[in-house]
């Protein structure tokens, strides 16, 4: 019997989780709530060895403190740029933990012959696929975030049977360890459940990423929770089914401000249709330009709107953008940065990236309040930006970014590139923005070529 | 009550919370929310932890070893990371070049 004491402190870290998640969605309150949730599992990860007949203490206050070291360090090193796929793995492992409990869950139910504890016995299998579908498919979105594998949607002939059969597969084995437990089929049951993981997120576009990411938290979530029914532990039931039901409710915002619907994301590529752009170099010819000349344009203008994209963060080169625009401001010039969505690699990603640059909130504008202006605009600044202004999203029904709304930068006066190459964006396809005749492109590594234009506009 | 509906009630009743709770996030604040809750599923931790310390055979040690290892990377991977993402939103401190003469009103 768990002491009473021990079950107040768990229902004290679950009011803590549910003030963290308040907390987390709105700017004042985000990192109190933050820490509020880190006290709750504090809390309960000190309670949890009260609950009395644990053995093996020292071996787990050891794989604790591994796991801490490892955990810290790779938060405390990894690059903004780069937290997408931190997220994503630090989802995966969680969804591997996950699976695991429940396949030693499992081998404690064993010797029962399964009448009993029907429910448990699902719960568990529940626990095992959802787990490990979780784990894998975050590793496949951790490949593709961090370019290990292509971002483009993979696609083979196969693949909509072989997930189906898979499903199916993984559906069968669970009734049959409902059934007829044994551990076999816990392990099996556990590949299976990789399998889907991979198969899922495979054909997912490099795009729709971040909206898979976080489905897989609500599913680890949602393991969590049922882990925590066979234990008899409420607080991994509540912290689960919180993590589950925000996840779920924050993937569909995340959808429709992308425009997509989940069932597209998912099933998308399979259905055809993303055979466009083959992500090759286009060698049709473009206006290019020196950061003189571009200093020109931006110097003179009455209005300048900045488009910031990833590639302006995996250069660096915010801090020089920053510059750029209090220089233009001090000559009278009105700028503001359009915010798309989905900038950067997730939504609200690059607003982390400008606010580490010390960009003033003010001057960050989103897309449905700037997407008008655009039209006054003088010129356009699209830094290290490519799908957020392609105007594919409105025009090409087969394009893989077809629907996704994006900011209206071809409808101003002049629009100025910063790219390093013709290389296409993010989903792998071309933008006809380019070739336009009001385009110019001024080539080069962003942070380089930011400092060149910034001096370039200092000297007129 | 039986026992199954007591934890039925629990787990319908975190739902509505669940949802409840981040009703009203901005765009914003999307990938912290995200991270911050995929911290807080590393709770899992707690389960690892109570199924190690209960286990008999030497091989469901080290299975239950290496959950418990994975969990506490999630958990506090999970809210440094968020922490750090939120220290980058920290309202900007009035700085010099705060002085110099906004100009919004130019358009």
């Amino acid at each position: 019997m768990i002491p009473s004491w021990v079950q107040l402190a768990y229902l004290l870290a679950a009011v803590c989780f549910i003030m963290a998640l308040k907390g987390l969605s709105s700017p004042r309150g985000a990192r109190r709530g933050n820490a509020l949730g880190a006290a709750g599992a504090l809390i309960a990860c000190v309670v949890v060895f009260f609950e009395g007949g644990l053995h093996h203490l020292v071996p787990i206050l050891i794989a604790v403190a591994v796991g801490a070291a490892l955990g810290a360090a790779t938060a405390q090193r990894v690059q903004m740029t780069q937290m997408p796929q931190l997220v994503a793995l630090f989802n995966g492992v969680g969804g591997g933990a996950a699976a695991l409990v429940a396949l030693l869950e499992l081998s404690d139910l064993l010797p029962t012959d399964g009448s009993g504890e029907r429910f448990a016995l699902a719960a568990t299998a529940f626990t095992i696929v959802v787990g490990s579908v979780s784990f894998a498919g975050s590793l496949v979105t951790f490949a593709k975030l961090q370019e290990l594998i292509t971002t483009r949607p993979v696609v083979f002939p196969g693949l909509p049977v072989a997930f189906g059969a898979a499903l199916l597969a993984a559906l069968a084995l669970a009734v049959l360890v409902v059934a007829r437990p044994a551990l076999w089929m816990g392990v099996v049951l556990g590949l299976v459940g990789l399998a889907v993981g991979v198969l899922l997120v495979l054909p997912v576009g490099g795009a729709d990423v971040p909206i898979v990411i976080s489905l897989l938290n609500a599913f680890t979530g949602l393991s969590v929770a049922a882990g925590g029914y066979v234990l008899g532990n409420t607080l991994l039931l509540v912290g689960g089914t919180l993590v589950g039901a925000s996840g779920t409710f924050l993937t569909k915002l995340m959808a429709s401000a992308m425009g997509r619907s989940l069932t597209h994301t998912l099933f998308g590529a399979l259905q055809g249709g993303s055979t466009l752009g083959g992500g090759e170099i286009s060698d049709r010819p473009v206006r290019s330009a020196g950061p003189e000349d571009v200093a020109i344009l931006l110097a003179y203008a009455q209005r300048v709107i900045v488009v910031p994209g990833y590639g302006l963060a995996v250069a660096q080169a915010q801090h020089t953008l920053r510059e750029l625009v209090d220089v233009l401001g001090e000559r009278g010039v009105s700028v503001d940065y359009a915010i798309h969505p989905v900038a950067g690699r997730m939504p609200g990603h690059m607003n982390v990236l400008l606010a580490e640059a010390q960009v003033p909130y003010e001057q960050l504008v989103e897309m449905e309040r700037i997407n008008g202006d655009f039209k006054q605009a003088d010129v356009v600044l699209v830094v290290g930006a490519n799908d957020v202004v392609n105007p594919a999203a409105r025009t090409t029904p087969g394009a893989p970014i077809y629907g996704m709304p994006i900011l209206n930068a071809d409808q101003a006066q002049q629009v100025v590139f910063m790219k390093r190459s013709m290389r296409p964006g993010f989903a792998g396809i071309d933008n006809e923005l380019l070739f336009d005749a009001k385009t110019t492109l001024l080539f080069g590594d962003a942070k380089e070529t930011m400092g060149k234009l910034l001096n370039a506009v200092k000297a007129l | 009550m039986n026992e199954s509906v007591t934890w039925l009630t629990i787990f319908i009743l975190s739902i509505f919370v669940g949802v409840e709770v981040i009703a009203k996030v901005s765009t914003t604040l999307h990938t912290p929310l995200m991270s911050g809750a995929n911290a807080i599923h590393g709770i899992i931790l707690i389960g690892a932890i109570l199924v190690t310390g209960t286990t008999q055979s030497t091989g469901a040690l080290v299975v239950g070893l290496l959950a418990v290892v994975l969990a506490t990377i999630n958990m506090v991977g999970g809210f440094l990371v968020t922490d750090r993402m939120l220290e980058m939103f920290r309202p900007r401190r009035p700085t010099p070049s705060d002085a110099t003469p906004k100009r919004q009103d130019t358009a």
